[in-house]
């Protein structure tokens, strides 16, 4: 007997994206026909220089912004036809960000920091074991009660990585995670990247200047002036 | 959650924090000390008039409303108003304005022994010469007077020679005739006090002798006399009051509007990352209306502690001329008037960082 498997549609699809701000008097059109596909579980690198739109596509990937003109499907379900709140709530189910800057709390600790996600994504009760055994790979586990103040860069992505991670998304947007970050971090933040990657299938999409980095992905695809190159 | 976040920010700021709760809890302080004030003062008037032992009061013109500035009258209505059936005893008074809020009264303190008791001395005793003055307690207090001293009042220098309890007639005592003289009020007084040998007759004696009077005087009851000194029938006062709840309101608005303002501003790139993590507006609404909540709290409650201070204050140090009472029943009000000052003056910042852009913010560096 032979089963016949799906072609599984792609997780992340986008067609046609334009995005226009208007600084002042002049258009600044930071992004100009973008179309992607991304499989789930796969984990692309973005690369470009400064300024060819990479952090406006993941703001609209993950519906903190609209789109100019074009179409953004998220697991099959379009975000041009969802309203705001909608939006919102997609993003609290299916989508988690890292930042260059973590954006950590500064008021809360670790462990609070990590805890509002799940508040905000509507998770109560206790964290599951396969959650604390992350926090474990990230190493991370004896830092919680700190604030961000008393972490180091490392610790903070780190915390900002499982603060991403905790309510489970499909999708994870980092937006240069390693950004600011030595070396020896850095290395450290890919390999959880791509390990988190292996071991619970999420779907990473990261910015990054550093090929390096780059080399952590399944694929990279470049931008630059707001198109794709492929 | 939620909660945590609140009280971290709080926490985090804490010298804002303080400083708002502080200003919130000044106007929550005033509130009270002007209740207080009001209601102790009305007390205060009130309990003398009750004490003086008289059951009806007469007093110059045909209102019996407040009137502060009556001119005296001549004192032969005295002995017209001591033949009137019922009327067992009656005292006249002058009382002339001598420094803010407190007159000084003339008396003949053979009289007013007759009629109900006279004074507790403290210390000294009745006059022994024409100069001789007879002060309360609380005014020897304020201003650190002691027997046999001398004090200057309406231009005139006086012996201490007793110090009463406090309570009744008035702070500042002096023979009748000697005050009448010394103010070209010859054979004038401004008071008289009556007593029945029946006081359930009063309202019949008064009625009579209203009429008996024709506007000269104005006799009332000590019960409707009292019943005056109540907020309610002060019509002035309750305006006063009115307008300083709602400056205390202006004040918490002003206060949380620019505290909250500065802390949304200072809180862009928190609001954007509340909102990257699935913050909706409201939530972050939530936010800044509870944290707002928190602090007017916090402001009534340094405001209602706050207010045994100055009461305290005022009671150790002026005792002669205001007095404090504690008003509980007003603690709930004012910290209503503190939630809802604060409440008006975070719907702009609250709003403003609602509708904020989370990209700008994560983009700002
Ligand atoms: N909020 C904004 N308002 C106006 N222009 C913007 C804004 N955000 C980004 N841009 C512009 O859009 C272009 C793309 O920016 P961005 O997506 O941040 O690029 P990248 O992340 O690749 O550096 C840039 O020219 C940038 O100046
Ligand atoms: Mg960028």
């Amino acid at each position: 007997m032979t089963e016949v498997i799906p072609a599984k549609q792609p997780i992340i699809r986008v067609r046609g994206l334009r995005k226009t701000y208007r600084a002042g008097e002049v258009d600044v059109h930071a992004l100009r026909g973008v179309d992607l596909d991304v499989k789930a579980g796969e984990f692309v690198a973005v690369v470009g220089p400064s300024g060819s739109g990479k952090s406006t596509l993941f703001h609209i990937l993950g519906g903190l912004a609209a789109p100019t003109s074009g179409e953004v499907w998220i697991d099959g379900e379009s975000l041009q036809k969802m309203s705001d709140s909608e939006r919102t709530e997609m993003r609290q189910r299916k989508v988690g960000f890292v930042f260059q800057k973590y954006n950590l709390l500064p008021t809360l600790t670790a462990r609070d920091n990590i805890e509002i996600a799940r508040y905000l994504g509507h998770r109560n009760g206790p964290v599951d074991a396969s959650f604390n055994q992350m926090l474990d790979l990230l190493g991370i586990s004896d830092r919680l009660n700190r604030k961000p103040s008393a972490l180091s860069g490392g610790e903070q992505q780190r915390v900002a990585i499982a603060r991403a991670l905790v309510n489970n998304p499909a999708i994870v947007l980092a937006d240069e995670p390693t950004g600011n970050l030595d070396t020896e971090n850095s290395t450290a933040v890919l390999g959880l990247l791509r390990q988190v990657n292996e071991r619970l299938g999420q779907t990473i999409l990261m910015i990054t200047h550093n090929p390096e980095a780059a080399a952590f992905a399944d694929r990279t695809v470049s931008m630059r002036d707001g198109r794709i190159l492929e | 959650m939620i909660n945590k976040l609140v009280v971290q920010n709080l926490r985090h700021r804490w010298v804002r924090t303080l400083l708002s709760a502080l200003i919130i809890g000044v106007q929550v302080t005033s509130i009270l000390t002007l209740l207080g004030l009001s209601r102790g003062m009305l007390k205060d008037s009130e309990n003398r008039a009750r004490t003086l032992g008289a059951d009806i009061i007469l007093r110059p013109g045909s209102s019996a409303a407040f009137n502060l500035s009556s001119a005296p009258v001549p004192a032969k209505f005295l002995p017209l108003v001591l033949r009137q059936p019922h009327v067992k005893d009656a005292v006249g008074v002058l009382s002339v304005a001598a420094i803010l809020l407190t007159p000084i009264i003339g008396v003949d303190l053979d009289d007013f022994t007759r009629f109900n008791g006279g004074f507790r001395f403290l210390k000294g005793g009745p006059f022994q010469a024409p100069d001789d003055i007879i002060v309360d307690e609380y005014y020897a207090k304020q201003n650190k007077v002691s027997l046999g001293q001398t004090i200057k009042l309406i231009n005139h220098d006086w012996r201490v020679c007793g110090i009463i309890e406090s309570g009744k007639l008035g702070r500042l005592v002096v023979q009748l005739g000697r005050l009448q003289f010394l103010t070209s009020n010859p054979d004038k007084i401004t008071q008289i006090f009556v007593r029945l040998d029946d006081p359930v007759q009063t309202d019949a004696v008064v009625e009579q002798l209203n009429k008996l009077l024709e506007g000269n005087l104005t006799a009332s009851s000590i019960e409707v006399l009292a019943s005056q000194y109540r907020i309610d029938n002060i019509p002035v006062l309750k305006t006063f009051i009115v307008v300083v709840n709602v400056l205390a309101i202006f004040v918490g608005f002003l206060v949380v509007f620019l505290s909250m303002y500065t802390a949304v501003v200072e809180r862009t790139r928190e609001i954007g990352v509340l909102k990257a993590l699935g913050a909706k507006p409201v939530t972050i609404l939530n936010l800044l209306v509870r944290e707002t909540v928190v602090l007017a709290l916090m402001g009534s409650l340094l405001g209602i502690i706050m207010s045994f201070g100055t009461q305290a204050l005022i009671m150790t140090l002026v005792p002669a001329s205001l007095q404090v009472v504690q008003v509980p029943d007003w603690w709930g009000y004012a910290t209503l008037i503190a939630v809802a000052g604060a409440l008006l003056g975070a719907i702009y910042p609250g709003l403003r960082a609602a509708r904020q852009d989370a990209i700008e913010a994560l983009a700002y560096d």
